[in-house]
C-alpha cells in the first residue's frame, strides 16, 4: 500500500539559538527482553560538537541511527532542523538526510567503486545539473581537504584504515552537510592517525560550521573535539557536561571513563 | 512446531513485501539505466563461457547417449529433431537456470550480503540514495532479461554439440542437420519454454537479492545468504518448471 506523504515544510535553521537536533523520550528495544534505549533526552545546538560516551552495547550507535531513521524508534520524538523525522514520508526524509553526513565505524566505502566513483556517486544523484568538470573539481577539493588528493583512482581495498576513514569523511563532506554524525571515527586506528582524524573533525566543524555528534571510546578524541559530553548508561543519559566537569565528577562510574 | 510455522509465514510475508516493492519501484523514476546495463554485462556477458560450455556438453552427450537406442529401431534420422526438441523444451532452460542459480543468485546474495554487513547499504540510505532501486531493481531486471538470452545461446550451442555428436559415428552435413532440426520445431516448442525462462530469471534475481538484502549482521551471514540463495533459487526453478509444464499442457 502506498502511503500518502504529509505536507510538511522543512525549515532552514539559521539562528544559533535554534537546536539542530532534539530527542525527546527515545525508546528502542530489540526483542521483548532487550531494551536498549529507555527514554533518551538530548539537545544539540547549531554548531555544537557533542560527544556521546558509554559502554559497548549502551545504545550510542542506535541513537544516531534513529536520527536518520536507519533504525526506527519504538517511541519518542526526534526533531532534526525543527522537523519531527518520524512523521516524514520518504522524499521528505531524504531531503533531511541529504543535509546530514554520517561517517560509519568501518567507513562503509563502496568496494566495487574507485575513490572517485565513491565520491561522485552521491554528488551526481543530488546535483544532477553539475557538469563532469564541476563534479571533478568538487571531488578534488574535498579530497584535498582530507589530504588524500593522490588517492583519487585507488580502490578501497588499496587504502589503509586511516585513509578509508578520510575518504569516508570526504564522501559525506562532498554533499556539504549541516549536521555530521560520527560513529566511532577513530576506532582501530593508531594514536597518531586517531589524532589526525580528531583534528580533521575539528577543522571541518570550524570551516563548515557543522553541528556534530561524535560517538567514541577514544578519550583523546572526546577531549579534542567535544564542546559537551554526555554519557549513556542503562538506556538513558546518565551524565552531561564538559570534559573537565565530567573528569572531576563525584560519580565514580563517570570518572572511570577518564582514567 | 508453532515457531517453525510462524517463521515460514513471516518469511512468506517478507518475500511478498519485497516483491511488491520491486513492482512499485520499477515504475518510479529515477531509473538506474547505467547500473542496469552494468548488471546485464556482469550477469549476461560474463556467464556466456560457462553457459556455452555446458550447453555444448549437453547437446553432445545427449546425442551420444540417445543414438544407440534410436539405432536399434532404425530411427537414427530422428536424432537431430529429437535432440533439438529435448534441449529447447526442457533440458537447456532448466540446466542453464540451475547454473545461473549457482553462479548468479549466489553472487548477488554474497555481494549484497557483504554490502549489508559492512554498512554500505546503510551508507547509501543515509546519503538519500534508494538502495533498493539501485541494487535490487537493476539486478532483478538484469537477470529477468539475461537468463532467457543465455538459454537461447545455450540452445544454439547445444544443437551445435548435437551435430558434432552425430558426426562421431556418421557423416551428416551441417545444412542437412539444421534442416532436420528446424523441420522438427513448431511454435509451441519454442515460445512456452522461452516464456518460462523469464520467470526463472526473475526468481533467480529476486531470491539472490532478498537473501543478500536481508542478511543479518556478521560475516557468517554472507556465506549463509549465498548458500540459501542457491538452494531456494534451485528449488524455485523446479517448481516453476513443473507449473509451466502443467499450464502449457492445459492450454496447448
Amino acid at each position: 500500500m502506498i502511503q500518502e506523504e504529509p505536507n510538511i515544510q522543512i525549515p532552514n535553521n539559521t539562528e544559533n539559538s535554534v537546536p539542530d537536533i532534539t530527542i525527546k523520550g527515545l525508546y528502542k528495544s530489540f526483542g521483548e527482553n532487550n531494551p536498549i534505549l529507555q527514554g533518551v533526552n538530548l539537545t544539540v545546538k547549531k554548531g555544537e560538537n557533542l560527544v556521546i560516551l558509554g559502554k559497548s552495547g549502551s545504545g550510542k550507535s542506535i541513537t544516531i541511527k534513529c536520527l536518520v531513521r536507519l533504525v526506527e524508534a519504538d517511541k519518542g520524538e526526534i526533531f532534526v532542523f525543527d522537523t519531527d523525522i518520524n512523521t516524514l514520508g520518504n522524499s521528505q526524509l531524504n531531503a533531511i538526510r541529504a543535509r546530514i553526513g554520517f561517517l560509519f565505524q568501518n567507513s562503509a566505502l563502496y568496494d566495487s567503486m574507485t575513490v572517485r566513483e565513491n565520491l561522485s556517486f552521491p554528488l551526481k544523484r543530488h546535483s544532477k545539473q553539475l557538469t563532469t568538470d564541476e563534479v571533478d573539481a568538487a571531488i578534488t577539493e574535498v579530497l584535498e581537504s582530507v589530504g588524500l588528493a593522490d588517492a583519487i583512482d585507488k580502490m578501497p581495498s588499496e587504502l589503509s584504515g586511516g585513509m578509508r576513514k578520510r575518504i569516508g569523511l570526504a564522501r559525506t563532506l562532498i554533499l556539504k552537510p549541516e549536521i555530521m554524525l560520527y560513529d566511532e571515527p577513530t576506532t582501530g586506528l593508531d594514536t597518531i592517525t586517531s589524532r589526525e582524524i580528531s583534528e580533521l573533525i575539528l577543522a571541518i566543524q570550524k570551516k563548515n560550521k557543522t553541528t556534530s555528534i561524535i560517538i567514541t571510546h577514544d578519550m583523546a578524541c572526546a577531549k579534542l573535539t567535544g564542546d559537551r559530553i554526555v554519557i549513556l548508561k542503562d538506556g538513558v543519559i546518565d551524565a552531561e557536561g564538559t570534559y573537565e566537569e565530567l573528569e572531576k565528577s563525584s560519580d565514580e562510574w563517570v570518572r572511570s571513563f577518564f582514567i | 512446531m508453532v515457531i517453525y510455522l510462524k517463521n515460514i509465514f513471516t518469511d512468506a510475508g517478507n518475500v511478498t513485501r519485497f516483491t511488491a516493492r520491486f513492482f512499485k519501484e520499477i515504475i518510479r523514476p529515477p531509473f538506474e539505466i547505467k547500473e542496469f546495463i552494468r548488471q546485464c554485462y556482469t550477469i549476461g556477458y560474463k556467464s556466456l563461457p560457462l553457459v556455452g560450455i555446458t550447453g555444448f556438453i549437453m547437446g553432445l552427450v545427449m546425442t551420444i547417449q540417445t543414438r544407440p537406442t534410436l539405432a536399434q529401431f532404425g530411427a537414427e534420422s530422428w536424432l537431430p529433431g529429437m535432440v533439438a526438441l529435448s534441449l529447447i523444451r526442457e533440458i537447456t532452460p532448466v540446466i542453464t537456470a540451475l547454473i545461473c542459480a549457482g553462479k548468479i543468485a549466489s553472487g548477488i546474495g554474497a555481494e549484497l550480503g557483504s554490502m549489508k554487513v559492512t554498512e554500505q547499504i546503510d551508507a547509501m540510505e543515509v546519503s538519500a540514495i534508494n538502495p533498493y532501486k539501485y541494487l535490487v531493481v537493476t539486478r532483478i531486471l538484469a537477470t529477468t532479461l539475461m537468463v532467457p538470452l543465455l538459454v537461447i545461446f545455450a540452445d544454439g550451442i547445444g544443437i551445435l554439440g548435437g551435430y558434432i555428436g552425430i558426426n562421431i559415428h556418421s557423416d551428416v552435413n551441417l545444412y542437412r542437420y539444421f534442416s532436420q532440426v528446424l523441420a522438427s520445431l513448431a511454435f509451441l516448442d519454442i515460445v512456452p519454454p522461452t516464456i518460462k525462462t523469464f520467470f526463472f530469471g526473475f526468481f533467480i534475481g529476486l531470491i539472490g537479492c532478498y537473501k543478500g538484502f536481508n542478511a543479518a549482521n556478521g560475516t557468517e551471514s554472507v556465506g549463509k545468504a549465498a548458500n540459501s540463495a542457491v538452494v531456494a533459487a534451485s528449488l524455485a526453478i523446479f517448481i516453476i518448471d513443473m507449473l509451466a509444464v502443467q499450464i502449457t499442457d492445459l492450454f496447448f
